[in-house]
């Protein structure tokens, strides 16, 4: 894991010192709501339904468990002890009153930690595998690259007012697991025929109001260009991306208006004037980084660890949490253990200062010290030795982590919606749990198999629901709260949007549509077929017809 | 006089920023005697009678770049830069055009809406003359607002102001230190 030196630490430093004088001058009224808003933002801060929600950066995913309790604590003094992991490996807390964030910067810095440019419209965190360096389909290691670019993008001084906020997602594996294609900037390492290392580079994905699946702006740019070449599409962004209209200010927008080809030729012709100068990266800087990221000291151990198949032999609710929550890991006799934040009752991606005290002791015990943020809103311990799953799953299960649902129905993305945030148009977490409490039986979710169902309480798609399975999104209408379902969506290799089936559902509805839409397809499906290929086999008119046969569509409100 | 931050210390500024009025043609507006500052639109329209002046400068909107001056760059005697409202970034780039691509070495003023917190990333884009608003800080907050020019002492990019990278800049201690 990537540690601080004394200049990554003084820039942090020197961030809590600037943030803590700019509330005391906005607390003292020198500073107004307006001229706060971009600073607090960029410090991780909005301001919500019930207080400030806080934002804090998670680079790639990496906690140490020292990070882990520092959270924990946090919740516990500032907060109401307990924190929310989000789609994009960032953790938020949604109770901390506005005087104290700067205390808690502070006390972030002391761990390494900090909430820069966790929102506001400049370069977001960096995400990335949350199987990073243990996948066995892994070719590169993405982390020292999103480590490198992180630090490009920390304060940059040109790109802190963008016309709109800019994520970038990194992927070194086959399986792309950080949904590169809907991300502002997707970039997937690979080899060229000389076996050297470059990036094969996305631009404009992106989810929200347009949803856009990401152009291949070039099929490969070699490493030590990558810094010249992000600086040249932000370069372009920045001075022509539209600046009238925040709904098309993304970079999807421009990249769409202009057509990917003459987009294309704008960067390469800015690129140009500044390919092959000072922000070439060189080998050295690479090498000093990725030394961060060397495989930890692991053991030589058989393939198969003998006591671990017993157990799951003997014992059919640790060997449904291993078939759900356990994966293969590249090193024999290690595996990776999902900690799944979603126990049904308990919104999605939730967590609370005395389980994180446990992950950090587990993290310590049983891997290496550090754990690993998915986006899809759980915790994994990426290097666990086979002999010790068993005892790590009693663990987890005692302290409520170790609900086996991975990739299952109840394993749904959900935003913090209208119950904390004030952009949402409606409430996402009671919906989820609506869904979950439907579906309580283990043995029918197991034989639904994999499926993703994603909330948003609104259109900015912080649930990613456009690539869900199953997507549900939160809509006013006339200030009531409704639900459109989407069908079809995918993230992975396969990204695709989903399409909304039709007129919306109340929210009462949601879990008997849920329930229709999974029956449809128990019916239609062949022999193993998962949910994703029935519908891209048939269709969305069975699920349709199923749903919306005993349903009358909702009459328009008539407009007066 | 406009007192502004330059080079790091507050000083009264004779330039005098031309503007231009709603509804009014920025090529015909009323251009004073002495060291003025014009949009780009007038020098555009009347290059010559304001080129032989030898006072004259331009200032670029925040939709416009350096391209449209590129020949009569290096003689300016002063650019300035609009920031209408803060969150439009587009100055910054403008400036760091002008300094790496232009080869621009004059005074660059940031003038408009220029703020504390954004002090040193202007600084580091090239702007050596930051001008707050008029009344937007009082004396004794603007000598406050120096210190603001070096919120970052070491930062990781390449700037105008650093023009090599951290990694280029300085011997980092790795992993195994």
């Amino acid at each position: 894991m990537y540690r601080y030196d004394a200049y990554d630490q003084k820039l942090v430093d020197e961030r809590v010192a600037q943030f803590r004088d700019q509330m005391r001058r906005h607390l003292a009224g020198e500073l107004s709501d307006d001229e706060f808003r971009p600073v607090r933002l960029q410090n991780g801060l909005y301001i919500q339904r019930h207080a400030p929600m806080y934002r804090i950066s998670i680079p790639y995913g990496h906690l140490a468990s020292r990070q882990l309790r520092k959270l924990a604590y946090l919740a516990r003094t500032y907060d109401k002890g307990y924190v929310h992991f989000t789609t994009r490996q960032n953790v938020q807390f949604n109770w901390s009153p506005l005087e104290v964030i700067p205390e808690m910067c502070a006390e972030l810095a002391k761990v390494e930690m900090h909430s820069i440019q966790t929102s506001g419209n400049c370069i977001r965190n960096f995400t990335s595998d949350p199987f990073a360096g243990v996948a066995g389909d892994e070719h590169i290691d993405p982390r020292p690259w999103a480590e490198i670019l992180r630090q490009w993008a920390t304060f940059h001084p040109e790109f802190a007012y963008l016309p709109r906020k800019f994520k970038i997602a990194v992927n070194g594996a086959t399986e792309d697991r950080a949904v590169i294609q809907v991300h502002d900037i997707g970039l997937d390492l690979k080899k060229n025929e000389a076996g050297e290392i470059g990036f094969r580079i996305l631009v404009g994905g992106g989810l929200g109001r347009t949803p856009i699946i990401g152009r291949e702006i070039e099929s490969f740019i070699p490493w030590q260009h990558i810094i010249t070449y992000c600086e040249a599409i932000l370069r372009v962004y920045n001075r022509y991306g539209r600046r009238d209209n925040s709904f098309k200010a993304r970079i999807k927008i421009l990249v769409s208006a202009l057509g990917i080809d003459e987009f294309r030729w704008q960067v390469r012709e800015e690129w140009a004037h500044i390919k092959d100068g000072p922000n070439t990266l060189t080998v050295e800087e690479v090498h000093r980084v990725a030394d961060f990221f060397e495989d930890p000291s692991y053991e030589n151990l058989l393939a198969d660890d003998a006591g671990y198949h017993h157990h799951i032999a003997e014992d059919l609710a640790f060997a449904s949490w291993v078939k759900r929550n356990v994966r293969a890991h590249k090193k024999p006799g290690y595996a990776s253990a999902v900690l799944s934040l979603k126990k049904p009752g308990v919104a999605p991606g939730d967590i609370t200062s005395d389980q994180l005290d446990l992950v950090a002791d587990w993290a310590d015990r049983f891997s290496f010290g550090e754990a690993r943020v998915t986006h899809e809103q759980n915790l994994v311990l990426a290097d666990v030795k086979q002999s010790e799953l068993f005892t790590l799953w009693q663990l987890a299960r005692k302290a409520g982590l170790a609900t086996p649902n991975i990739g299952l129905l109840t394993d749904i993305i959900c935003c913090p919606g209208g119950d904390f945030c004030s952009l949402a148009n409606a409430k996402s977490i009671p919906i989820a749990a609506a869904i979950q409490e439907r579906f309580d039986d283990l043995d029918y979710l197991h034989d639904i198999g994999d499926i993703e169902i994603n909330i948003s309480g609104c259109m900015n798609a912080c649930g990613h629901h456009h690539v869900g399975h199953i997507g549900i999104l939160g809509v006013d209408k006339n200030g009531e709260e409704w639900y459109q379902v989407t069908i079809g969506g995918s993230q992975g290799n396969s990204a695709a949007i989903g399409k909304v089936i039709g007129p919306s559902f109340a929210r009462a509805e949601m879990a008997d549509v849920i329930s229709e839409i999974i029956e449809t397809y128990i019916e239609e499906r062949h022999e193993d077929e998962l949910f994703i290929d029935t519908v891209r086999r048939i269709g969305l008119e069975p699920f349709k017809a199923r749903v919306y046969a005993e349903r009358q569509p909702h009459k328009k409100v008539a407009n007066v | 006089m406009s007192k502004v931050i330059q080079n790091g210390r507050i000083v009264s500024s004779d330039w005098q920023i031309v503007t231009v009025a709603e509804g009014e043609e920025a090529a015909a507006v009323a251009i004073p005697a002495g060291r003025v500052i014009v949009p780009l639109a007038a020098w555009l329209a009347r290059r010559d009678e304001l080129a032989a002046r030898g006072d004259v400068g331009v200032w670029f909107a925040s939709n416009e770049g350096p391209e449209a001056l590129a020949a009569d760059i290096a003689r300016m005697p002063v650019i300035a830069v609009n920031f209408p409202k803060f969150v439009d970034g587009r100055g910054y780039s403008t400036a760091v055009l002008l300094r790496t691509r232009y080869g621009y070495t004059g005074q660059l003023i940031a003038f408009g809406d220029v703020l504390r917190q954004q002090f040193n990333y202007l600084s580091r884009c090239g702007f050596d003359t930051l001008q707050p608003r008029e009344g937007r800080y009082s004396d004794a907050e603007l000598d406050a607002a120096v210190a603001n020019l070096n919120d970052y002492t070491e930062p990781y990019q390449a700037s105008v102001l650093h023009p090599q990278p951290m990694f280029r800049r300085i011997a980092r201690a790795g992993a195994k230190a």
